[in-house]
């Protein structure tokens, strides 16, 4: 294969990458947002946290799969986004790392021997989810729109700073992302639970997805008439991701969650699709140096590490879908509140903390 | 401090950190297994108390190397971007394969495990851990791979046109023998650090008098791998030392600060030297043992061990003016403290094995202190190693490609770099004092008394849940 064909391979690979990362880490974030608000008492927000559980850090490997994956095969466009990027990407590491290590601590300690414990990790799951559903919006609006890139020493450097980024378009966008992941997330309650959280989930994924409806449809137009390059194929999709979204509300309100899901998780792919569609044949633009601008072309690694990792993507893969859609069997039963044992009890208290 | 100075603190800050986790991940995910395996094939149910009780250990540990991990791999394009275009196209696929190989079986196996007692036949249940802990290992093999092109480039070419370095064989990249050496001295040291952390708990509890009868087998299980690893960790940074003579020889000459090119070079325990480092006023040594462990022999022509002077000559006349030293005296101390802190674990792995021959059960107040800090001595020993590894390859951060200062971000200001390293290094402070609460809270819970397991029929119709988040 040609250097041009394996570089345009590489661009839809990182776009499937990221298509999982919504799809999977976009109802864990939604779900963390939620906590707060569905989980009334202890054994509610429980069977909420369980619900992510097992799949939650697998999910996330999504995200250091599309950073590794624009690392090897195009280095120029991942050293300019990340260095660019600094302030923004700091912000959703710190988020990451609160929230992770929040799920595996939160239930150690209980609500008697410890009673800040669990009202602090849930602060921390909902400030980590809800700041990257918000930022990774806010990132792909701007690579999408462009930012101000110029030459220097031959390298195509991001002069601007963490409030260039912060524009209206991109802050748009940012509610877009958030709106989506937390009605997803809320879809996927709704399949994944029984009872009172369940029948929470599913209003609130309506009238939430109501809103992003919205608010989709008026970034999903900016983004098709002022920053589209490939116009007549981004219209196409845009149109795909209003009638899954449609799909999706409407499965929800008649109470059809398994549908809902599917198409939810349509939703997110082709938000997905329709961002990379309109940045093809860019990555990233630069707002004020054509010159500048790194390209699906000028950013690509060499033929020979494309190559290789063709090979290593091509084989590896469906291996890593097969298992990974197995987990999701083995944990495929609806959780509910009166599942969990002693929900006030934490696994880490001590005899007497628990007595006291 | 300018943006260079912060931003290879940060690095080193956030990798120390990371990497206090990750022999303990490597070494305890597997002797779970083995652990695990021993009850699947005995039915013994004090191989599933230890296995539960360990694993309970581990994941506290994992959760926290899992998310620091993430920093790791922002943080080259993010603190780096010159040396990640420079290298990028052979750095990245060792990490992204990295990333699809190995942390997705990591993470989704984990997550099988942990939530899979009761939903998985028991077979399939034990196969998951095995197939995490294998996980861990090609996660550090490809990490491995991609640092010792930092130590030794192999299998690329620069590019004339863009500057830029470009793979031209991955294999070599995957087996070049620093590689490969480098990697069986981490994962020996892993087993090393996790078979005294299994010990120093093991026998904590025996003087408790909880759950001795397992905790008896697992000190011993503990100590014969942190026994056995130790040996390894011998030989093969023996052979790795050898191999870097070859290739890094500056970095030897700094770990036994060898200013002047010489045969039958002695081995000094301890030196006081000038500040700086550069002269030496007292030392207690072994006549030659550096020669030999550098080249083999002991005296003679062959035992020639190249000094720092010789070699800053030698570069500047490759490279051009500048200073080709690492700062010696942390790399001399830190290549000590690796050794004698190593040794020193595997010295405690015996004398726990030796107190409680027999069904000897230590009382005194000072073992037990030794046993509850003991895991802390290869820990920072391992550490140590690292600390030499990376800081005796200064001033490059790729050897003899590209220079530590000309890796940093150009557009990173002292600022920004400075405020990221402030924020990780709280966050970080902060997890740490939490982490080791929960962890001495669940020693001193210790094992269950009792293991209750429902078979995956009933768990699939709706009963309790025997573990939930």
């Amino acid at each position: 294969m040609t250097h041009d064909q394996l570089a345009i391979i590489w661009f839809v690979l990182i776009a499937v990458l990221w298509c999982g990362y919504f799809v999977l880490e976009g109802f864990d974030f939604g779900v963390g947002i939620l906590l707060p608000f569905i989980g009334k008492n202890e054994a509610e927000r429980r069977t909420v946290v369980s619900t992510l559980g097992p799949v939650w850090d697998g999910n996330e490997v999504w995200l250091l799969t599309a950073g590794g994956a624009t690392f090897a095969a195009f280095s120029l466009w991942y050293a300019t986004l990340f260095s660019g990027f600094y302030l923004a990407l700091l912000l959703i590491l710190v988020a990451l790392i609160i929230r992770g290590v929040a799920f595996e601590f939160r239930s150690k300690r209980g609500t008697a021997a410890a009673p800040n414990w669990r009202r602090n990790w849930d602060a921390a799951i909902f400030v980590g989810s809800f700041l990257p559903a918000l930022l990774w919006g806010v990132a792909f609006a701007n690579i999408v729109a462009g930012v101000p890139l110029e030459m220097q020493n031959g390298n195509s450097e991001f002069t601007g700073n963490l409030f260039t980024l912060l524009n209206p378009y991109a802050l748009l966008g940012g509610l877009v992302t958030l709106g989506l992941f937390t009605t997803h997330g809320a879809i996927f309650l709704a399949l994944k639970t029984e009872g009172d959280i369940r029948t929470r989930a599913n209003k609130l994924a309506g009238q939430i997805g109501l809103v992003t409806a919205v608010l989709a449809v008026a970034f999903g137009l900016w983004t098709q008439l002022a920053h589209s390059n490939n116009t007549a194929a981004s219209v196409v999709v845009l149109v795909l991701v209003v009638l899954a979204w449609v799909g999706a509300l409407g499965a929800n309100r008649m109470g059809r969650e398994g549908w809902a899901f599917i198409a939810s998780a349509a939703t997110m792919v082709f938000v997905v699709v329709f961002l990379f569609t309109c940045l093809y044949p860019n990555v990233m633009p630069s707002s004020t140096n054509a010159d500048a601008t790194l390209t699906v072309q000028n950013a690509a690694n060499s033929q020979y590490t494309l190559t290789i990792m063709t090979w290593v993507a091509v084989i590896l893969t469906p291996v890593v879908l097969v298992y990974q859609s197995w987990t999701y069997w083995v944990f495929r039963r609806r959780l509910s509140p009166s599942q969990i044992p002693d929900p006030e009890h934490g696994s880490l208290d001590l005899p007497h903390e628990v007595s006291a | 401090m300018n943006a260079l100075d912060l931003a290879r603190w940060q690095f080193g800050i956030t990798t120390v950190y990371h990497f206090l986790f990750v022999p303990l991940t490597i070494g305890t995910s597997m002797l779970t297994a083995v652990m695990q395996t021993a009850w699947f094939r005995t039915g013994d149910e004090k191989w599933l108390k230890a296995t539960k009780f360990f694993g309970k250990l581990f994941l506290i540990n994992f959760a926290l190397g899992v998310v620091t991990g993430i920093v790791q791999e922002f943080q080259f394009g993010m603190a780096w971007s010159d040396y990640s275009r420079f290298v990028g196209d052979i750095f990245g696929a060792p990490l992204a394969v990295e990333a699809l190989a190995s942390f997705f079986l990591e993470s989704t196996f984990l997550g099988l495990w942990i939530f899979g007692w009761d939903r998985l036949p028991r077979g399939l249940h034990l196969a998951t851990i095995w197939a995490a802990a294998f996980g861990t290992m090609l996660s550090a093999y490809f990490i491995l791979a991609a640092n010792s092109f930092m130590q030794h480039p192999d299998g690329y070419v620069i590019n004339p046109v863009t500057k830029r370095a470009e793979l031209t064989s991955f294999g070599a990249v995957l087996t070049q023998n620093t590689t490969v050496a480098t990697f069986a001295h981490v994962i020996s040291s892993a087993f090393l650090v996790s078979g005294v952390a299994i010990v120093g708990v093991s026998l904590w509890l025996i003087m408790k008098g909880k759950s001795v009868d397992a905790m008896r087998s697992t000190l011993k299980l503990g100590a014969i791998v942190a026994i056995v690893a130790g040996l390894l960790v011998m030989y093969t940074g023996d052979v790795q030392a050898k191999i870097m003579v070859k290739q890094q020889p500056m970095k030897m000459a700094a770990a036994e600060a060898v200013y002047k090119t010489a045969e039958n070079v002695p081995f000094s325990l301890v030196t006081v030297g000038s500040l700086d480092g550069s002269e030496a006023y007292w030392a207690l040594d072994i006549p030659g043992l550096t020669s030999f462990l550098a080249t083999g022999s002991w005296t003679g022509p062959e035992s020639t061990v190249q000094g720092i002077n010789d070699l800053q000559a030698e570069y500047e006349k490759k490279f051009g003016p500048g200073n080709y030293a690492p700062y010696v005296p942390l790399a001399f101390w830190a290549f000590r403290a690796m050794i004698g802190l190593g040794g020193l674990g595997v010295l405690f792995a015996i004398f726990a094995l030796w107190i409680t021959r027999k069904g000897r059960v230590p009382s005194k107040a000072w073992i037990r202190l030794m046993s509850s800090i003991a895991l802390l001595v290869p820990l920072v020993g391992i550490s140590a190693g690292w600390i030499f590894t990376e800081m005796g390859r200064q001033p490059w951060i790729v050897y003899g490609l590209m220079k530590t200062e000309n890796g940093v971000s150009p557009t990173m200001s002292s600022f920004t770099v400075g405020l990221s390293l402030v924020v990780f290094t709280l966050l970080y402070g902060a997890l740490a004092v939490i982490e080791v609460g929960l962890l001495v809270r669940a020693v001193k819970i210790g094992p269950p008394e009792t293991v209750e397991l429902m078979d995956a029929d009933d768990a699939n119709n709706g009963q309790t849940l025997t573990f939930s988040y």
